[in-house]
């Protein structure tokens, strides 16, 4: 366990500096600043912005004090919304993403598994079809038409729930919902797959050939191995669904931190960005470190191979 | 997909409604509000979500009534010295600070210094650099903020000195930049002062709560002057940059009123919302302009007069955009401070004599069907200006046979691009600053760089803006002005398409909606 | 396919071929995305309008077949039929062509790392595992800032980030392959690594990759629509279904044939490719891909 803990650790700091390195020069050498707008700046006040954000210095210069801050924990201020710190901004908008995602995810999983399970088990026959012509609605329309039409319909014609704004609970459930719908096509169908690859595994075979109860076997030995996968998907899902909700968070006018990652980089909030960059790759790791220790619990042939 | 029948939406806000005044004693304003403010502070905000938040916030010396038209505000009368460049106003003497203290004339003066302080970052600076010292002040170049042409003769009168007159002073004096500030409460938090709890507010509402993206919350603020007039209690601002999104919320009956209106939902809106949808004119026009540095534009009056004359502007606005835009070949919009348009003779004939005119001015330039010009338009991302491009490139090819392409930018990379003047024909438009023609002509000065979209260049122009700036007669001024844009006009400095016009969707319950050129409505004149 | 030189293969793809035609649901979707395709290449043929002609007397009308709109007009008064078929060839060319070069990128990069192993694929792989740690969102936004609107550009791009997983499998696959019998074989009678690599590791992981392939390109064609939804899709006058669907969802109340019909095909095409891919993957029995 241990073991795992420190070998992800060690890969963690140099995975951040160069996170931090790439991303810092690209969005730095991209064209425009964040000061530019429809009405161009008089030189001389561009200057005065350029001078209290330190932009003027060499961007090596500028590279280093940025590491030197973060080092201390400083983010900096925003540059596009000037009253918040970055990190501000992040700690507002991670919950709302972090409920959201996991509702979304816990929802996926539920209708995933018992759908690419269903399937699995009718291979091939309509019933199969059916099911997963069902899951894939999710990666078969984008969501940023499932999202207004799911709003037109139970917010504006039947009035049954809210169609946007944050704080109560009947506003998450559109979004939950139009979030999840992507991720229960893809649990549904790594469920048939992977239930159908131990369906078809010679341990399973023997124990369909002693005549035990297919629900049994289902719950005794099908379970784990087919959840495999699975887990080890889970880990970059969490982060990527916690932090690319911006067409959901958009539609529905949440509070997110998914938003961040797109407009931060389109309006250069050069600050901003880094932040939400480095909070995605610590996040990514985090992940991947629970991976790996839920993976190892649930497969003993790893913990040996350690 | 079929849209609810119109007939039900009253019955639903109505019931609504009903719910409201019997659960809720307080009364709510929800407002959509585009986007979320980059900040609250005055100094550095820019932006109209921010300005009309900072409104129902702060009270100006003089402000915007529920017409758009001015009115006394911190101040209740000014007056200017005879050569124009003296004013002297005297403050309300029962104005407070939220937090119980008097609003005096030094408050202006602290602002007004920070406003300026190059130390501060303000984007709007300028707005103020007729005052006398600013710009020199602004630009560092003089280092003692008293130097400022403002001062205080005693708590309640304050004066301000000008380099120049500026009979528009008073409409200068509404925006954010020129509000007053608590000098305490700024010594005190420092950047923070802006934080709900902190700030403390001299207008109808102060600030209870703001989480970012999800909502800005203003209470009613029981200090200001004029509070028992002020019938709604709290507002809700909502950054609603979808605006589709923002459309579903009002119909739910979420919002009250909409920032915006998408474009592409109009005719539906006007079908189904009717006595909702509020379109009137707006202080902005939209335009293309050609880069004049280079070929084939530059010395090129004729192919530029030719390409203004072959866009059909009125199947423009009523087809493609249908906002009730007004198709314009003027620069000015209609209904400014003191100002007629000025009309080209050109604008006078019909369409069909234009093409005409505009075929001959082709050929005469040099070119034909069989040796077309080629032009490429830059727009930013969005759906409108990628509609209008299309429909002006599709006019251009039809009529004069030019080969055109498109090219569409992120918009920071299009600001990159405009200001190297890195394209041949590009979209772009300006909204008014303040209610004076001179906000627009400005901007074909030879001396404002590159915020001069064409780099158009005219000495006579120039000269007669330079006089019109320091002329305190308005008669006289009028005449300058009127005079450079005919010049302009008639080079073909830049090619005006429409005026634009504000589109929003008002709750029919909201009372005290007045629509105005300015598209200013401070939540203190509305009640529901 | 590449070609076949190892006889021992040839029974396996045999029995992988009557697989696949048992899967019904795969049978199917083949048969439709050929339709699809043959539509986005010849429906041209059908229609008197062109690519970005404007009617000015069909301004976002609904469809009208006595003026040849079939599928209706858009707001700039383009015929929607047209603009679905180029949008079709957009979409599926920017699918095919970015999973190619994710697909060109991974299998080097994985069977070099898998094959020579030890501490280079040590290396190799922690540099994946880097990159991952990269928001692919703010990468790909970020490359269209640079590139401009220059979509092949871009979606070479994408597949230049898509490789990461490609590169993982393929590795996986040539990992498990390097300790088979006929590898140690074709060793011992003298193939030089780039042969082996080239005859008998390419070949035999291809199972995985393909699989990982045909489902990466219904994944890059919708996230194409969501680059369309931002606002950063291709360039005028080309189009995408992308570009299409995300204009009539601005207008599904008041101009439901501009979301119906590009709606219509993209989600077909999608459904297809991703039952596709899961055929394949039943016919294949490969485990390592997702």
């Amino acid at each position: 366990m241990l073991q795992i803990i420190l070998k992800r650790l060690q890969i963690a700091v140099p995975t951040l500096l160069f996170v931090i390195t790439v991303s810092f020069f690209m969005i730095r050498l991209a064209p425009g600043g964040p000061f530019d707008s429809e009405r161009p700046i008089p030189k001389e006040i561009a200057e005065n912005l350029e001078r209290v954000y330190h932009l003027n210095e060499p961007l090596i210069t500028q590279y280093g004090y940025y590491l030197w801050n973060i080092l201390h924990g400083d983010f900096g201020p925003s540059f596009k919304y000037q009253d918040y710190t970055v990190s501000e901004l992040i700690l507002q908008g991670f919950p709302v993403s972090l409920s959201l995602g996991l509702l979304a995810l816990l929802l996926a999983l539920l209708i995933g598994i018992v759908l690419g399970s269903i399937a699995a088990l009718r291979q091939n026959s309509r019933v199969d079809y059916l099911v997963m012509t069902f899951a894939m609605t999710g990666i078969a329309i984008p969501s940023f038409v499932i999202a207004p039409l799911l709003a037109l319909f139970f917010g504006v014609m039947l009035g049954w729930l809210p169609t946007g704004g944050w704080g109560s609970w009947q506003q998450m459930v559109l979004p939950v919902i139009s979030l999840s719908l992507p991720q229960i096509a893809i649990v549904a169908r790594m469920t048939r797959a992977s239930l159908i690859d131990t369906l078809n595994s010679p341990y399973m075979l023997t124990a369909k050939a002693k005549g035990l109860p297919l629900r049994l076997i289902l719950l005794r030995h099908a379970l784990k191995p087919t959840l495999l996968p699975i887990v080890s998907w889970l880990g970059p899902a969490t982060a990527a669904i916690i932090t690319g909700s911006v067409i959901i968070e958009q539609i529905f006018g949440l509070p997110g931190i998914g938003r961040y990652f797109v407009n931060g980089a389109l309006n250069r909030d050069y600050t901003l960005v880094m932040g939400v960059v480095i909070f995605y790759g610590v996040l990514i790791i985090l992940m991947n470190l629970l991976v790996d220790l839920v993976y190892a619990w649930l497969d003993p042939r790893i913990r040996y191979e350690e | 997909m079929k849209p609810i029948k119109s007939s039900l939406l009253p019955l639903i806000v109505c019931l609504l409604s009903f719910l409201f005044s019997t659960t809720l004693l307080a009364t709510e304003l929800h407002r959509g509000n585009g986007a979320e403010p980059k900040t609250l502070d005055i100094h550095k905000s820019s932006g109209v979500p921010a300005a009309n938040i900072e409104r129902d916030l702060f009270e100006g010396l003089v402000i915007a009534g529920a017409d758009g038209r001015l009115i006394a505000g911190a101040a209740t009368t000014w007056q200017v010295s005879e050569d124009g460049l003296r004013w002297t106003f005297t403050l309300r003497k029962n104005s407070q600070w939220s937090d119980g203290s008097k609003v005096t004339a030094n408050d202006f003066v602290f602002a007004f210094r920070r406003a300026l302080d190059p130390n501060t970052g303000s984007e709007y600076a300028f707005i103020l650099w007729a005052i006398k010292n600013a710009k020199a002040i602004s630009k560092g170049n003089v280092k003692s903020l008293e130097a400022l042409g403002i001062k205080a003769i005693d708590k309640h009168t304050l004066e301000i000195t000008l380099d120049h007159p500026v009979p528009y002073l008073p409409s200068l004096l509404t925006h954010s930049m020129a509000y007053p500030l608590p000098e305490k409460v700024i010594k005190t938090f420092g950047k923070k002062w802006v934080k709900p709890n902190n700030m403390v507010s001299n207008g109808a509402y102060t600030l209870a709560e703001w989480t970012p993206h999800s909502h800005i919350k203003l209470i009613k603020n029981p200090k200001f002057h004029a509070a028992e007039s002020v019938k709604i209690d709290t507002v809700f601002y909502y950054p609603t940059e979808d605006s589709s999104a923002e459309l579903k919320r009002f119909r739910a009956g979420e919002i009250d009123l909409t920032d915006a209106v998408p474009s592409t939902e109009v005719s539906w809106i006007k079908k189904n919302l009717a006595e909702a949808y509020h379109n009137p004119p707006y202080i902005g026009t939209y335009y293309y302009a050609m880069n004049l540095e280079k070929a084939p534009f530059a010395n090129n009056p004729d192919l530029r007069k030719a390409l203004n004359l072959a866009i059909n502007r009125e199947i423009l606005t009523d087809k493609i955009t249908k906002a009730g835009e007004f198709p314009t070949m003027s620069w000015v919009p209609e209904g400014m401070n003191h100002y007629k348009t000025q009309r080209t003779p050109d604008s006078k004939l019909s369409q069909k004599e234009r093409l005409e005119k505009a075929k001959a001015l082709y050929k005469k330039a040099g070119y034909s069907k069989n040796k077309p010009v080629e032009i490429e338009i830059l727009y930013n991302t969005s759906d409108n200006h990628k509609k209008i491009a299309i429909a002006i490139s599709a006019m251009w090819k039809q009529t004069l046979g030019v080969k055109t392409t498109l090219r569409n930018e992120e918009w920071k990379v299009y600001l990159n691009s405009r200001t190297q003047r890195q394209f041949q024909v590009i979209r772009a438009s300006w909204i008014g600053d303040y209610d004076d023609a001179s906000t627009f002509l400005d901007l074909l000065r030879s001396d404002i760089g590159t915020m001069n979209p064409s780099s158009w260049k005219n000495k006579t122009y120039d000269s007669l803006m330079k006089q019109a700036e320091t002329e305190a007669d308005a008669d006289k001024r009028e005449k300058m002005m009127q005079q450079a844009e005919q010049i302009m006009l008639d080079d073909t400095a830049i090619i005006p398409i429409y005026h634009y016009t504000s589109k929003h969707l008002v709750n029919p319950k909201i009372k005290g909606w007045v629509d105005n050129v300015m598209d200013v409505h401070s939540s203190r004149f509305l009640s529901k | 396919m590449t070609q076949q030189h190892n006889s021992t293969t040839e029974a396996p793809w045999k029995k992988t071929l009557s697989r696949l035609l048992k899967n019904k649901a795969t049978v199917a979707s083949l048969i439709i995305l050929m339709v699809i395709t043959l539509f986005t290449l010849l429906g041209q043929w059908f229609s008197p309008w062109e690519l970005g002609e404007v009617d000015w007397d069909h301004i976002g009308t609904p469809p009208n077949w006595s003026a040849h709109h079939y599928f209706g007009t858009d707001a700039n008064g383009r015929d929607l039929f047209v603009q679905t078929l180029y949008g079709g060839r957009i979409s599926l060319m920017v699918g095919l062509l970015a999973t190619a070069v994710s697909f060109i990128i991974g299998v080097t990069y994985g069977t070099i790392a898998g094959y020579l192993g030890g501490r280079t694929d040590t290396l190799m792989m922690r540099f994946v595992d880097v990159l991952y740690a990269l928001p692919f969102m703010f990468f790909v936004i970020l490359l269209t800032v640079y590139f401009g609107r220059s979509i092949w550009l871009i979606f070479i791009a994408i597949g230049a980030v898509e490789w990461l997983t490609m590169a993982r499998i393929v590795r996986g696959q040539t990992l498990s392959l390097k300790q088979r019998t006929f590898i140690e074989a074709a060793r011992v009678c003298g193939a030089s690594h780039a042969t082996i690599i080239r005859r008998h590791i390419i070949p035999n992981a291809l199972g995985a990759v393909i699989v990982y392939a045909t489902l990466s390109v219904p994944q890059i064609i919708l996230f194409e629509s969501f680059l369309s939804f931002l606002g950063l899709g291709v360039q005028e006058p080309l189009t995408s279904w992308g570009v299409l669907i995300n204009e009539g969802a601005q207008q599904m109340e008041s101009a439901p044939w501009m979301l119906l019909f590009p709606a219509l095909f993209l989600a077909t095409t999608l459904f297809c490719l991703n039952f596709i891919g899961d055929g394949l993957r039943d016919a294949l029995d490969t485990k390592d891909t997702r």
